[in-house]
């Protein structure tokens, strides 16, 4: 275990996960999106509707293809290159990861079979029922892996034996640890705003193309619904998981916040450049006297800086810093957005605002910048630790020499962006060309089930 | 009365680890034919008859390998660094294939050419990546002080090589036997000689890999009663394994020569359920060959008792709709499956 190979083996995982988390973040809003579309066309019969699934379906089919394959990795990745990780992690977190297989996993995979390739073997029912739990799958797997990682972030509900290993002596507190029901909203709410910045983006590019579009026109206002009160409740929820970090991770705010002295009555730094091993904020925009506001605690409480833990701890403070920024300016983005979208669907004039409809388009990766943004905050924010104030990453690595991490690495990168550029191409050309108008309804007597949620789909995708 | 948690844990993990050969074999097996087809509306339908149930499949390998992490830590952490390359190899190739199922729908021309090579290579690679593997923990592996102490390339013998292919010979089987059951027309009588033609490969590399464990690995030729080049009355209670083997692949050729659609997958079924059988002879009771038993590498006891009360739960419900997933895509398929 050299150092050259931990890095190595970071960045590997860094690089995994952040291609693996782009697709659940999709996925998780895009099969809720599903859910209710379906929802909505088997009680309204209204075509829109109809037209709106099958459209995202295939979109939905694509992005949760990349997802399970880069997630496959993931519970290999963990022996491969964290194996004494996870020996000491398995005693206690171990149940969650198996859960998570059992309850997510083959629910999510069966059932999407049946979502996408079903529709003429089973009724509207069954088949809206298939949608349902590949929804609730995906969340049920957020859940466990937003666990998992809460436990990391700040572990309770377990000792240390004489022998150093660990033991879990309370599974609630190891299932519910404190910063997780926060965390968990937080993620939820992420996924969902990530889906329908998303899909707003595809229904105003549509739309800037020919304004006569019911399907795209209809998207977009559900969309600007959700932007109007997910993204403030974003922030809330946010604040929530900023004050758990404060309270748990104090470390891991002394950095996002830049507090490199311990004190009452910290400043809040709005834009700088820190220097790590100077200890203070280059070119820094501060205003004075509210960070302690901006915290949710009195003027005169004393928050920890930097200087209260041991150098050889802190994370990289530029990094965390300006992610967190990041994070929270696209974060306040989408919530002008929402506001904007909203002031103009009352006065009835959303179709035809060009520059709405471009600001809609240019927000479309928002989320997915937020969300990664928001992983590398608590993420490296945890560093040095993989189990914080347990586990050091540098004793978490497996006995793997770096030529094997480098080599491994390199071929990741390779069909990564292979994959991952085909992928994006797919999604755009379909993007691009938009929902198609349903057909009109098919002479009865062709062996479909009359009424079934999809009787007017083409047959089972061509190969 | 208390329950004996590492065997039972041992017990799953082993069934997990068969159904995915089983499962997943048939559909990796699929993607290794996939050359041999004389056309695309043959390649289709070949990727028609896995579509709606590969990815599930392929949910029993991160069962295996997270089921390994939660029940075997110990085994999990040793065993993925030893055998590094291969996994990652196999994984590398796994998502080139399973990405392709999509892929080919939306790729033009050229896109969808190379997405059917990436299906066909992806499948290939991912099954020789699997035999390493599987050849490398035969073999063994070098631990000291619980952690992997061995080379990078340990894995790469002469003999992990021989496992690979038989493996592609095994999963090739396997794919011919499903594609027997679920094409027809002249798609069918294809894939009737590819069964006969892997069948034969089978038998032949599953023999030549069970002498070469016999002279490769004392160890596991001493647990057969192989001593000093003969048998003693030890092989006795395992004369059955082989026999089941024997009697899967009369039943192939049987079906086959009947014309009967779904007997070939479970005489192939049999064959790869012998095989399995056999190398576990060879290796129980250990986790890491032929270094750390299964009770060693076991997790706590409370984890593995909460893990069980889950299983208890959700395996049933687990198999019972993967069960009704299979039932609902039964019959035959076509290249353009909109028009059965």
């Amino acid at each position: 275990m050299n150092f050259d190979a931990d890095l190595l083996a970071r960045l590997q995982f860094a690089f995994t996960i952040a291609f693996h988390i782009i697709f659940p973040s999709f996925t998780i809003g895009l099969a809720s999106f599903l859910a209710v579309l379906e929802g909505l066309w088997l009680t309204t019969r209204r075509p829109v509707f109809r037209n709106l699934y099958l459209f995202w379906v295939k979109v939905f089919a694509l992005s949760f293809g990349m997802g399970v394959v880069s997630g496959v990795v993931m519970s290999y990745e963990i022996g491969t290159n964290w194996a004494e990780f996870a020996k000491a992690s398995a005693p206690v977190i171990g149940p969650l990861l198996a859960f998570e297989v059992l309850t997510a996993f083959f629910l999510e995979a069966s059932f999407l079979g049946v979502m996408l390739f079903g529709w003429r073997r089973v009724g509207p029912g069954l088949h809206f029922l298939a949608t349902l739990l590949v929804a609730v799958g995906t969340l049920v797997s957020a859940f466990w892996i937003i666990s998992a990682n809460s436990w990391m972030q700040h572990p309770t509900g377990f000792v240390e034996l004489a022998d150093g290993s660990l033991r879990a002596t309370d599974w609630m507190a190891v299932i519910f640890s404190p910063t997780f029901a926060s965390r968990f909203v937080h993620m939820s709410l992420a996924a969902y705003l990530t889906t329908a910045l998303a899909v707003g983006a595809a229904s105003a590019w549509a739309l800037l193309k020919d304004d006569d579009q019911p399907e795209s026109r209809m998207a977009l206002r559900m969309a600007i619904g959700m932007f109007a009160i997910v993204a403030p409740l974003q922030l809330l929820a946010g604040h929530e998981s900023g004050k758990m970090v404060l309270e748990h991770q104090p470390l891991k705010t002394a950095a996002i916040e830049a507090y490199w002295r311990t004190g009452p009555d910290q400043p809040q730094s709005l834009v700088g450049l820190p220097d790590r091993d100077a200890g203070k904020t280059h070119l820094e925009v501060a205003v004075p006297g509210v960070g302690n506001l901006i915290q949710g605690v009195p003027k005169d409480r004393v928050l920890q800086g930097l200087d209260a833990f041991p150098r050889a701890d802190w994370p990289v403070v530029g990094l965390v810093y300006w992610s967190f920024r990041l994070m929270v300016g696209l974060g306040l983005a989408m919530i002008a957005l929402g506001g904007w979208g909203a002031w103009l669907m009352a006065r009835k004039r959303l179709d035809q605002s060009v520059w709405f409809l471009r600001a809609a388009v240019a927000m479309g990766p928002a989320g997915f910048v937020a969300v990664i943004a928001g992983w590398i905050v608590a993420e490296v924010g945890r560093q040095p630790w993989t189990i914080y104030g347990v586990l050091r990453t540098a004793d978490s690595a497996s006995p793997v020499g770096a030529g094997q991490v480098s080599a491994s690495l390199l071929a990741f990168m390779v069909i990564y962006a292979i994959v991952f550029s085909a992928g994006a191409v797919y999604i755009l050309r379909l993007i691009d060309k938009g929902p198609e108008p349903g057909p009109e309804p098919l002479p009865s007597g062709d062996g479909r089930a009359p009424g079934t949620a999809l009787a007017a789909v083409p047959p089972e995708p061509e190969a | 009365m208390t329950l004996d948690l590492p065997l039972i844990w041992a017990g799953l993990i082993a069934v997990a680890v068969l159904l995915y050969v089983l499962l997943d074999g048939f559909d990796l097996g699929v993607g290794i034919l996939f050359p041999f087809a004389k056309s695309p509306k043959d390649r289709d339908a070949m990727m028609n008859s896995i579509a709606p149930v590969w990815d599930g499949n392929e949910t029993w390998l991160v069962l295996g390998g997270g089921g390994l992490f939660a029940a075997f830590p110990l085994a999990y952490g040793v065993l993925a660094p030893a055998l590094y390359l291969p996994l990652i190899l196999m994984l590398l190739a796994l998502i080139l294939r399973g990405v392709a199922f999509e892929f080919r729908l939306h790729g033009r021309q050229r896109g969808k050419a190379f997405w059917t090579a990436a299906f066909a290579g992806g499948s290939l690679l991912a099954t020789v990546a699997q035999g390493l593997v599987l050849g490398g923990f035969i073999q063994g592996v070098v631990v000291r002080d619980g952690r992997f102490a061995g080379q990078p390339f340990d894995w790469l013998t002469p003999y992990s090589l021989l496992v690979a292919a038989g493996l592609v010979a095994g999963y090739a089987l396997l794919g011919a036997c499903w594609l027997v059951w679920k094409t027809e027309d002249e798609l069918h009588g294809d894939t009737r000689r590819w069964a006969w033609i892997s069948g034969a490969a089978t038998a032949g590399l599953l023999a030549a890999v069970s002498v070469a464990t016999l002279i490769v690995h004392p160890r596991v030729a001493a647990r057969w009663g192989f001593e000093g080049g003969h048998f003693s009355q030890n092989l006795l209670p395992f004369l059955p394994i082989p026999i089941l083997g024997a009697a899967g692949l009369l039943i192939v050729a049987e079906g086959l020569r009947r014309r009967e659609h779904g007997m070939p997958y479970a005489g192939a079924a049999l064959v790869f359920l012998s095989g399995y059988l056999g190398l576990a002879v060879g290796f129980f009771p250990y986790i890491v060959p032929y270094a750390v038993d299964f009770r060693m590498a076991a997790n706590a006891d409370n984890a593995l008792a909460l893990m069980l009360v889950g299983v208890g739960v959700m395996l049933p419900l687990i198999l019972g709709y993967t069960a009704w997933v299979y039932w609902l895509f039964r019959g035959k398929v076509g290249g353009d499956a909109g028009y059965h």
